[in-house]
């Protein structure tokens, strides 16, 4: 497939980038990875005038520690930050997501923040980012700003990355020795996520004392289920505690209904795939 | 493995039996060949098709003046400008005397029939510049009401064709008390003690070959030469003849390397008439490669069929008669052979079981969906998949094991050859044993255990086994039979083989291939035939300039039929050596004998030297001294038509686990024993084997074209139809039972659609084998996910509901983020809210 004709520019620095979206405005597409992107312009469903590549910034590049935080920059690939030692050690949830993402060529081509700004709900990304209180670091014309995930994701392929912004990096808290299990729901292994559910656990003993659950194709947005979050806390990591404290984890959720399955039928996989993904965090 | 072959074997095995590297690999694995679509002519134009988004509509106008104008543009053509030139395309098989079908043109000319179908092309000098001219070629459309649904459609609630008056396109009916074969189905039934109906959806299915369809076209020689990626260049190039009224002679089509086809490939496409009529519009060389999108938009689908089958047997489980009833969506024409598909599948019913009465009939019905036509197997995994549930069905009513009650009624070895209640004659099997080695390597009987104290204990996961065991026929076909089918050819295979003067071979076989591995297996063959090394035997096809004479590669015909063909030409070519070498050696002809490459006298030792098959053809090659009136050639051809189809069989077995809270389903192991007569080469087998078992399980678990309800494919790329990869099956444990085929001299039977027509039903048993104790009767396929747990919930309704036709929406219009999704960006994906199951 023949993607129509647009301009390309490869800017060596997140200034020339800022400069190039400013002086296009919405005839602007960026470019990282391209997994995402090359197939909407291949199949003609947009018609950018000029795609502006961030690929080669240097400066976006990375996987690092801020503070209690690990910094993602923008041109991190899936296998950059599956590779790095500091997910594998503080953010095990991210990391175990991220092994589910696609497959092997993908991951070293695609971005975790080209798959944050493209904003699929059904991407493995979100969910875990967003449980995880991954703060995303955009920049622009008037400088650089730092928005958490629930003002992130606005909607269906929308986030608050505004005209001649660019999403630089995400920097996500240090959740260092806390059990993760990402459930991702498939009917084969290179789709989509029918849904996904991202746990994190934290226990004290036998005991639950913090839990974070995201949630992948349940809406038009990652979700967090923060009433599932809270009624975990304090229970015993047993199969009876958690299924009570997860039935309700799809009420006011929005799922879409699909080739993959009816909403109803992803609400209530959700339910199941919930408690058992806190159990397997909690290592029970 | 079990032989059971007691033929003796030939004289010279060295090569025939060996697992063999192919030889083709190398090049094809590292991508150093030629493709079509890798064919680059001095001035070539490239070819975009626009395509109507419609089911069915009337075209009000067509203003292609913005293409004509776009940069780089030589020519637009619409169906108006080509209506005189391009005929209509073939159908080689009409069913019944008085079966009805439209015109079927390459370029819809005022009417489209379904969301595809070609309504103009553009040539430009590059495929950037054809595929931006067709976005400007501007189609006015009056919507008509589209034929949908197959069953409804053969009420003609709604016409797809308004000219034809019905959408039944013919009925094809066989009784075997008609045809003398049998007794009378009706009898059967009225004095059964027990009777089984069941109704079946095959659903439909898109081939998916690997490469995409590619034609190339050059008009600027003597003879106009096509390549085009296709599994029947000989068909192609008769059809382009006739459909064009161009001398066959001034056509030459090659089929260069061919990545795949699956029956996907054996058609006359819209797309190879199109581009000839521009090549010679232009006077230009065109190419014309389709987008993965268009491929599985308007490459023709296959199965798609409801199958109404009523099984009489006796009390004590014996089978008594078949009914068969069928309804085939051909979608909106007729391809090469689409008609003909079902009725592929009418002798195959009875499958393995000794019914003494059959009745088989089938309607064909058009819809406005993407035509269908041959599918791995066409036909056959229908009526396997078919008559393999309803046996376990049969068992259900009875309360017996299902295995128990196939042997009951299956035809045993001491039976053979067999004469079926349809009139054909197995030549050789073996059920028992293959099935012997088959529970052997299952383990079945600690599986039934396991499943017991699954289902006693409640567990989340439950374990159901299923069981196929199927046969098929093979080998299309003796040319008689298709000619009593009304098929518009015969069933031959033409071989060729030449001796070079160094001492090499050439092959000629009219068999192309389009990844089987011909070009080793024949090889084998002919080393073998003329004791000639491997290395030195070359395999030519594919090119009717150099293949002049074929019926290409479809049916697991190639190793059957044109194997044959290479060994009678093989034959021939020992025979015409015979005189030279007993001239050479001074001996009677009749006291030589041929063995290891070489000419000997009978009775004269071992230790003489002879006179070898290269030095005779050298001495032809110069032709300085022959013995008197010999011709100075030992090239020789062959022709083979088979006088029976060839009956593979085996026995395969399924298990499945079944998660009860989300009806996933996850396989956990596959046995299959295939006896597929004499291998001629043990790896490609199990290539066959493998890739033919995940075909088949696809269609079990994953595979489904799916349209809405106005008549759009939704599952129209590889986000939505859900093609498996290697990551999605399981190690298979194959192994052979051998009973040698007669009807061939190598003893083989095929293998090329043997695991795509037996897996199917194995799965899907094995489904339902485990939820059958949650009050479910049938699962609609693809068992997915959703429809398991349906039925777990509710018992059959839920089993049947169909595919939302919806596609997911990741690549919804208007993407990607940063563009507020307006009124094109809405996901494609509903959001329709039911009821709080969490």
């Amino acid at each position: 497939m023949i993607p129509p004709e647009f301009d390309y520019a490869a800017p060596a620095t997140v200034a020339e980038a800022l400069e190039l979206l400013a002086e296009h405005g919405d005839e602007a597409k960026v470019l990282s990875g391209g997994q995402s992107l090359l197939p909407v312009l291949r199949m003609r469903l947009n018609a950018p005038g000029i795609i502006v590549d961030i690929s080669r910034i240097e400066e976006l590049k990375g996987v690092t520690e801020v503070g209690d935080a690990i910094r993602i920059g923008a041109g991190a690939t899936y296998q950059d930050v599956l590779d790095s030692a500091l997910v594998q050690e503080h953010l095990a949830l991210l990391h175990t997501a991220l092994k589910e993402v696609a497959d092997e060529q993908i991951r070293h081509r695609g971005t975790v923040c080209g798959a944050l700004a493209h904003a699929d709900p059904a991407g493995d990304v979100g969910a875990p980012v967003l449980a995880l209180e991954g703060r995303m670091v955009i920049q622009g014309p008037d400088g650089e700003r730092t928005v958490d995930g629930a003002d992130f994701f606005v909607d269906l392929f929308e986030t608050a990355v505004g005209e001649g912004e660019l999403l630089t990096a995400v920097e996500i808290p240090k959740h260092t020795g806390w059990g993760a299990r990402y459930e991702k729901f498939v009917r084969v292994s290179h789709q989509w996520a029918i849904i996904g559910i991202a746990a994190a656990v934290r226990t004290e003993g036998g005991t639950i004392a913090e839990a974070r659950v995201g949630l992948t194709n349940m809406g038009s947005t990652p979700l967090r289920a923060r009433a599932v979050e809270e009624a975990l806390v304090g229970q015993e990591a047993t199969e009876e505690a958690v299924a009570q404290a997860c039935a309700q984890v799809a009420e006011g959720t929005d799922p879409p209904s699909d080739l993959n399955g009816q909403a109803d039928y992803r609400k209530h996989v959700a339910g199941v795939l919930t408690r058992r993904a806190v159990l397997a965090a909690a290592g029970a | 493995m079990t032989a059971v072959d007691d033929r003796p074997q030939a004289a010279s095995t060295h090569e025939v039996g060996r697992d063999r590297r192919r030889k083709e690999d190398q090049r094809l694995i590292t991508g150093r060949t030629k493709w079509t679509d890798n064919h680059v002519l001095p001035g070539m134009l490239h070819l975009a098709m626009v395509r109507s988004p419609l089911a069915h509509a009337r075209i009000t106008g067509i203003d292609t003046t913005a293409a004509r104008q776009a940069p780089g543009v030589i020519a637009v053509l619409t169906g108006e400008d080509v209506k005189d030139l391009q005929g209509s395309l073939p159908c080689a098989w009409p069913i019944t005397e008085d079966q009805k079908a439209p015109p079927h043109p390459a370029i819809a000319v005022d009417r489209v029939a379904f969301s595809g179908e070609v309504v103009a092309v553009v040539a430009a000098r590059s495929s950037a510049a054809a595929r931006d001219a067709a976005e400007l070629v501007d189609v006015d459309y009056e919507d008509l009401p589209a034929a949908l649904d197959l069953r409804a459609s053969a009420k003609d609630d709604i016409l797809a064709h308004p000219d034809l008056g019905t959408n039944r396109s013919a009925t094809w009916v066989f009784d075997s008390a008609e045809a003398g074969t049998g007794s009378s189905v009706e009898d059967a039934i009225a004095a059964a003690d027990v009777v089984v109906e069941r109704e079946f959806r095959q659903q439909r299915l898109i081939p998916a070959f690997m490469e995409p369809r590619s034609t190339v076209v050059d008009p600027t020689g003597e003879q106009f030469v096509m390549w085009s990626a296709t599994q029947v260049p000989h068909i192609l190039r008769l059809m382009l003849a006739m459909t064009l009224g161009v001398d066959e002679g001034k056509i030459r089509v090659i089929a260069p390397d061919v990545g795949g086809g699956f029956g996907g490939k054996l058609q006359v496409t819209p797309e190879e008439i199109i581009t000839f009529l521009v090549a010679r519009h232009t006077g230009k060389p065109c190419k014309w490669t389709e987008t993965r999108s268009e491929s599985l938009l308007s490459a023709h689908h296959g199965r798609d069929q409801w199958q109404k089958l009523t099984l009489a047997a006796q009390a004590d489980g014996t089978v008594t008669g078949l009914k068969v009833e069928l309804l085939a969506d051909m979608g909106a024409y007729l391809g090469l052979v689409t008609p003909g598909v079902p009725i592929l599948g009418a002798f195959m019913y009875n499958s393995i079981y000794k019914f003494p009465a059959y009745h088989f009939s089938c309607t064909n019905v058009f819809t406005n969906k993407t035509w269908t036509d041959a599918y791995r197997g066409a036909g056959r995994p229908e009526a396997t998949f078919a008559i393999e549930r309803i046996m376990d069905e049969l068992a259900l009513e009875l309360g017996r094991d299902p295995m128990e009650v196939r042997e009951q009624n299956w035809i045993t070895h001491e039976e053979f050859p067999f004469t079926t209640v349809c009139g054909l004659e197995y030549d050789s099997g073996n059920y028992e044993a293959a099935t012997e080695r088959a529970k052997e390597l299952f383990g079945y009987d600690e599986l039934r255990a396991e499943q017991q104290r699954r289902r006693e204990s409640g567990d989340r996961v439950q374990l159901g086994l299923g069981i196929s065991t199927f046969t098929e026929m093979c080998g299309l076909a003796p040319s008689r039979v298709l000619g009593s089918l009304n098929y518009g050819a015969g069933g031959w295979e033409h071989a060729s083989v030449r001796m070079l003067p160094t001492g090499k071979v050439e092959v000629i076989t009219g068999s192309s291939a389009h990844g089987q591995g011909h070009e080793t297996a024949w090889s084998q063959i002919v080393a073998d035939q003329l004791g000639v090394p491997f290395e030195d035997v070359e395999v030519l096809h594919g090119d009717t300039q150099i293949s002049h004479k074929g019926l290409d590669t479809y049916g697991s015909r190639s190793l059957v039929v044109g194997g044959q063909a290479v060994i009678n030409a093989a034959k021939k070519v020992i025979e015409k050596a015979r005189p030279l070498a007993a001239y050479q050696l001074e001996a009677n002809p009749d006291d030589l004998e041929f063995r290891d490459g070489k000419f000997t006298v009978k009775g004269a030792g071992a230790d003489q030297e002879g006179v070898g098959l290269a030095g005779l053809a050298l001495a032809v090659f110069a032709a300085h001294d022959l013995p008197e009136g010999m011709e100075p050639s030992l090239d020789a051809d062959a022709t083979f038509d088979p006088v029976n189809f060839s009956f593979p069989h085996g026995t395969h077995l399924c298990a499945m686990e079944v998660d009860t809270e989300t009806g996933a389903t996850t396989m956990r192991s596959y046995v299959c024993v295939d006896d597929i007569g004499n291998v001629v080469n043990p790896l490609i087998v199990e290539g066959q084997v493998h890739g033919g078992l995940v075909q088949g399980i696809a269609q079990a678990l994953w595979e489904e074209a799916v349209y809405d309800d106005q008549g759009t494919l939704v599952s129209g790329s590889f986000v939505d139809y859900t093609l498996p990869t290697t990551a999605d099956t399981i190690n298979f444990v194959t192994d052979r039972t051998t009973s040698p085929a007669t009807s061939n001299d190598l003893g083989v039977k095929g293998v090329g659609e043997a695991g795509c027509i037996a897996s199917t039903p194995a799965v899907v048993n094995a489904v339902l084998d485990a939820i059958r104790q949650f009050g479910v009767k049938d699962i609609v396929m693809p068992c997915t996910p959703e429809r398991v747990w349906r039925a777990i919930q509710d018992g059959t309704a839920g089993a049947m509901s169909e595919t939302a036709g919806a596609a997911a929406g990741h690549f919804a219009e208007g993407e990607p983020n940063q563009d507020p999704p307006g009124a094109g960006a809405a996901p494609a994906a509903g959001t329709t809210q039911e009821g709080g199951q969490a």
